[in-house]
């Protein structure tokens, strides 16, 4: 027992030294097993493109040029990324109260279509300060009132939010199509019905220098606010004790019901305001075109990214990677779309079973499961 | 320059060898085919029996010209995904020509990266293209809703209920337009007959189309035709239920070996095959290419057991009059709200420019449009 | 256009709707049922139903018999599960998560080895006939009804009873609603799950076979739009109670059939509505028949979509 005859300060200094140490050892094990995911899902997919008589050193270079190689892929990359941040953040921040929300491209879709709808009639006269922000606020209470009426749902009747959500979309997509194709169809467009188109001089322009909206911007931005939110105020705090049980933070007095409907509203103002910027930046109008997935995709990047905004960012930048990739490696190779799909899939499944390397490669073992 | 001053409307009518508009501008690079890349751009997949395959076959024409590189993607969705594609087609691939094959590609996406890379030929296969449209972009597309008029004439003599089934998928210009001639073909033969709509809202949705080819069958239809992306369910689903069909897109004739009367057919082939010749020979490819049985851009399927001798010899013989130029729309006609189309004695060219905008059903055909 | 017939037309076709569209959506809930009994979720089922579906139609293309195509359909379904139950049973991976991914890797290997069969005409199950005592030729035609449907109907009504009365019913309901207690008793957690969804992913890819094999009856890429995962939620609508899966198969396949249904006998404005009466119907059901306290009744304690 030499301990006891150190002096206190010493022993904090040891202290302090061991846990640097120990904080070193677990971000390097956030890079090393990441890594590790990544080579051990590219040594299987490799496996499968042999056996196909493709090469994988094409296939892997194909990926990078396509992905990250050029100034070009980069901005191609990043455009297909900024709505996955979103929708994403439509996934994440339910989860940290425990709900799993799956619908979130209802609340794109529905976020895209208000801000679409309530410009029609101010096209003429308004002039663009005032319209966007009006855009804005619609595609923002869409989506909130969408995804916070799943998450009143749940608390006040008991409805299980996963199923709800996922209703809600198809739901959601019957509204959009019902008023694209009647009430506000513009007749000058027979062949795509769309609402009237906001105009080329309301659209949002680009970041200066590349091809990419602000809808990147507002993103990233969007993420370091909600994780401020969720680590650093009352509010997600709360979220999180009524996310480890429920049923204890109901005991101990917590605003459960209005947790969870704030935390749902936030999600689906999040995702509606990707449906915004799809209309704003990209369509100039809502139309079926809203409905391209980003929603669903947005569920895996939330949980690759285990719920955390901060790494929703880079998560959804490595997807939009791939996914701009997809179509040179189609050109080049002369494989089928669906090998993007065998390639996602394949590489979603080994990072998440990597999550169970952590704390066994170091000598830092959390104790009990999560 | 001289012929860009016609209105696309003369032309039209003054044109009947291939309605053909030559740009002028822009081609000097292509004087010679070696260094061309062609990127075509699908959004479906390629082998789907149905539209996008239909362009996949023909385009291989193009494969044939010595010092062509064709690239091809699949799947791109009409969003940010599609310019994205085109434009990394054209930085990635160094395409100089892009193919776009589908209606939501062309707005905004063509018609920006026409503007934005004016050394690049845009050619899009909607009938879409209008004067002040960049000089780099262009259509090409056919007439099918005049094999649809064929298709109707050989119903109308196959009905016994005068009942005629359409499975339609969205009510756009170009679907409206098909529903309305398969009944002015029907009605040409036999006054009694009415076509019976149902929209299944989905391009692709095979359950939908399988109950509402059922539910068309259950109100007493006896001869079904349709225009969705895969036809193949609409089809079995009449042959099983012991009914006569007509097809669309690609021949269907082996899924119906009792029922199947004839069909819609695109022939994409002969369009690609001029575009292939005209880029061997270095000319530059017009701006808009349309046209019907006129010019040999669409057909009818080959006769199956379902058509009747009569049928064969008096659809042959309009066939032919339609070629010469006979009009399909001819007075009256009062579209579904009552309100008068064309009087009596009146008639539209079967290239009327209007008919491009069709966005209502005719008198005798029952469904909503919303 | 007289009221009556109309309404006959609708209801029969919801009859026939009922009959011809629900055996996907029993199959499936079925064996999600049965995997969530047992504590775990597979959210990857859609995968699973996509890849049955192509590997029935193709097993049935190469050897021309259709029953072949649906057992094969159910082995691969079984393996897909059986992937799943193992990479669940590491600790922290996430099943919801794993799931989805199966989605894409099960839907992606799918798309990829189906493109030689988008065209090709299999052979198709047969049906067996139950309508000749009329002359109706509506009736006869709702009342051709495929074997698998009456098999989903026995299976339904089998699992019912099993987990209700057998030792190994017993065993999945422990193992899903307390790990410890299960534990305590000796049973082998891991192995149940790991059965339990593989037993899942078999009926999944039955229930995909059925749409490749029967109705609609032909292999394409768009065959499925979300039928896998919609029965997935259905799951919980039926508070997994496989009875109760299968009325809610039925009144998903009825509420399908509505909106072409009602388009047919010229009642169409609105149709999207119509089209999308299966979910709309579905939430107002949840919304009406659940309570804050009444909703987790039924739900294994150790699901993580419920805790």
């Amino acid at each position: 027992m030499t301990d006891t005859t150190e002096t206190p300060a010493l022993a904090m200094q040891t202290g302090l030294l061991a846990e640097l140490q120990d904080r070193f050892r677990r971000s390097a094990e956030y890079v090393v097993i990441p890594i590790l995911a990544l080579i051990v899902s590219g040594v299987l997919f490799s496996i499968f493109l042999l056996a196909l008589g493709k090469s994988p050193a094409d296939f892997f270079a194909l990926v990078w040029r396509g992905g990250f190689g050029t100034s070009f892929s980069w901005q191609n990359t990043l455009v297909r990324s900024a709505p996955l941040i979103f929708t994403a953040l439509c996934v994440a921040i339910p989860a940290r109260l425990g709900l799993v929300i799956i619908g979130g491209e209802g609340a794109l879709v529905l976020g895209g279509f208000a801000a679409a709808a309530i410009a029609v009639p101010m096209i003429d006269w308004a002039p663009v300060f005032v319209l966007l922000p009006v855009m804005v606020v619609a595609a923002i209470a869409a989506g909130g009132i969408w995804i916070g009426a799943v998450g009143a749902l749940r608390h006040y009747r008991g409805v299980n939010e996963t199923i709800a959500s996922l209703l809600m979309f198809y739901i959601a997509v019957s509204v959009l199509n019902f008023f694209v194709e009647g009430l506000l169809r513009d007749p000058s467009d027979p062949n795509k019905p769309s609402t009237r188109p906001i105009g080329s001089e309301n659209m949002i322009g680009v970041i200066p220098g590349t091809d990419v909206h602000w809808g990147l911007i507002v993103g990233v931005l969007l993420c370091v606010l909600l994780y401020l939110v969720m680590n650093r105020t009352t509010f997600g705090f709360a979220a999180q004790i009524a996310g480890g049980n429920l049923r204890a933070a109901q005991a101990q007095g917590l605003p459960v019901g209005k947790l969870m409907v704030v935390a749902c509203a936030i999600a689906g103002a999040c995702a509606g305001l990707a449906g915004f910027f799809e209309v704003a930046a990209i369509h100039g109008k809502a139309n079926a075109s809203l409905i391209a997935g980003y929603g669903f995709t947005g569920i895996l990047v939330s949980f690759l990214a285990r719920h955390n905004p901060l790494v929703i960012v880079p998560v959804a930048i490595f997807l939009g990677g791939i996914a701009a990739s997809g179509g040179l490696v189609q050109r080049r190779m002369d494989l089928p779309d669906a090998t993007v799909l065998v390639l996602q899939g394949l590489l979603f499944i080994v990072i998440l079973v990597s999550e169970t390397f952590y704390g066994r490669l170091s000598f830092f073992k959390p104790k009990g499961d999560r | 320059m001289s012929k860009l001053d016609f209105s696309r409307r003369t032309l039209l009518k003054s044109s009947a060898a291939g309605l053909t508009l030559l740009s002028g501008t822009g081609l000097s690079r292509l004087a010679h085919a070696s260094d061309l890349t062609v990127g075509i751009v699908y959004v479906g997949p390629r082998d789907d029996f149905g539209w996008n395959q239909a362009h996949a076959v023909a385009a291989a024409a193009l494969k044939e010209v010595p010092g062509v590189t064709v690239v091809e993607e699949e799947n791109v969705p009409e969003t940010i995904a599609v310019e994205k594609s085109m434009e990394s087609m054209i930085n990635l691939d160094g395409a100089n020509m892009i193919f776009a094959t589908s209606f939501g590609y062309y707005k905004p996406f063509v018609l920006d990266l026409a503007a934005k890379y004016p050394d690049v030929e845009f050619r899009h296969a909607a009938p879409l293209w209008t004067e002040g449209d960049p000089k780099n972009a262009g259509s090409y597309f056919g007439y099918l809703d005049q094999a649809h008029y064929i298709d109707g004439i050989a119903a109308g003599l196959s009905t016994t209920s005068n009942k005629l089934g359409f499975v339609a998928a969205k009510p756009i210009g170009t679907v409206l337009r098909n529903i309305n001639s398969f009944l002015l073909g029907a009605r040409k033969v036999n006054p009694d007959a009415t076509v019976q709509v149902i929209f299944t809202g989905e391009w692709s949705m095979p359950v939908r189309e399988a109950e509402a080819a059922n539910a068309l069958v259950d109100a007493g239809c006896d001869v079904l035709t349709c225009h969705v992306d895969g036809p193949k369910v609409v089809i079995e689903t009449a042959e099983s239920r012991g009914i006569k069909c007509c097809g669309h897109n690609a021949s269907q004739a082996p899924l119906a070996p009792n029922g199947f009367i004839t069909g819609a057919e695109y022939k994409w082939e002969t369009i690609y095959k001029m575009f292939a010749a005209d880029l061997a020979a270095g000319e530059p490819l017009p701006n808009f290419t349309g046209g019907g049985f006129d010019v040999d851009f669409v057909q009818n399927t080959p006769y199956g057991a379902g058509a009747t001798e009569q049928a064969i010899a008096v659809a042959d013989a309009a066939r032919e009059e339609v070629k010469g130029g006979a009009p399909i729309f001819v007075g009256p006609i009062k579209k579904q709200d009552g309100s008068v189309l064309l009087a009596e004695g009146e008639s539209f060219d079967n290239y009327e420019p209007a008919l491009d905008q069709t966005d209502y059903l005719i008198e005798g055909v029952s469904g909503s449009i919303t | 256009m007289s009221q009556e017939p109309g309404l006959m037309t609708v209801l029969l076709a919801m009859f026939a709707g009922a009959i011809r569209v629900s055996t996907p959506f029993l199959f499936v809930s079925l064996g999600e049922m049965l995997t969530e009994k047992s504590g775990r979720i597979n959210l990857g089922l859609e995968g699973t139903l996509v890849f049955g579906a192509m590997s029935g139609y193709a097993i049935s293309y190469h050897t021309g018999s259709p029953w072949l195509g649906v057992l094969v359909a159910g082995i691969c379904g079984a393996g897909f599960g059986a992937l799943h139950g193992f990479l669940c049973k590491l600790p922290k991976v996430n099943d919801i998560a794993i799931g989805i991914s199966l989605m894409l890797f099960g839907t992606g290997l799918a798309f990829f080895f189906g493109k030689a069969y988008i065209q090709p005409s299999a052979p198709r199950l047969p049906s067996i006939s139950f309508g000749g005592w009329s002359d109706h030729p509506g009736i006869r035609q709702a009342l051709e009804i495929n074997p698998l449907f009456l098999l989903g109907i026995v299976l339904a009504i089998f699992l019912w009873w099993a987990l209700k009365n057998t030792r190994y019913g017993l065993i999945i309901r422990t193992t899903g609603d307390s790990a410890p207690a299960a534990l305590a008793l000796g049973i082998n957690v891991n192995k149940v799950r790991l059965l339990s969804t593989m037993a899942g992913g078999f009926f999944a890819g039955v229930g995909g076979s059925f749409l490749s094999l029967y109705y609609p009856g032909s292999w394409t890429e768009g065959l499925s739009s979300g039928q896998g995962l919609m029965a997935v939620a259905l799951v919980i609508f039926a508070r997994w109670h496989p009875i109760y899966c299968f009325w809610a198969a039925l009144l998903f396949g009825a509420a399908g059939a509505l909106g072409p249904a009602l388009q047919s006998i010229g009642i169409s404005r609105g149709y999207h509505f119509f089209n999308a009466a299966p979910y709309i119907l579905t939430l107002i059901i949840m919304i009406a028949s659940t309570s804050p306290r009444r909703s987790l009744k039924g739900a294994p304690g150790e699901l993580s979509i419920t805790k």
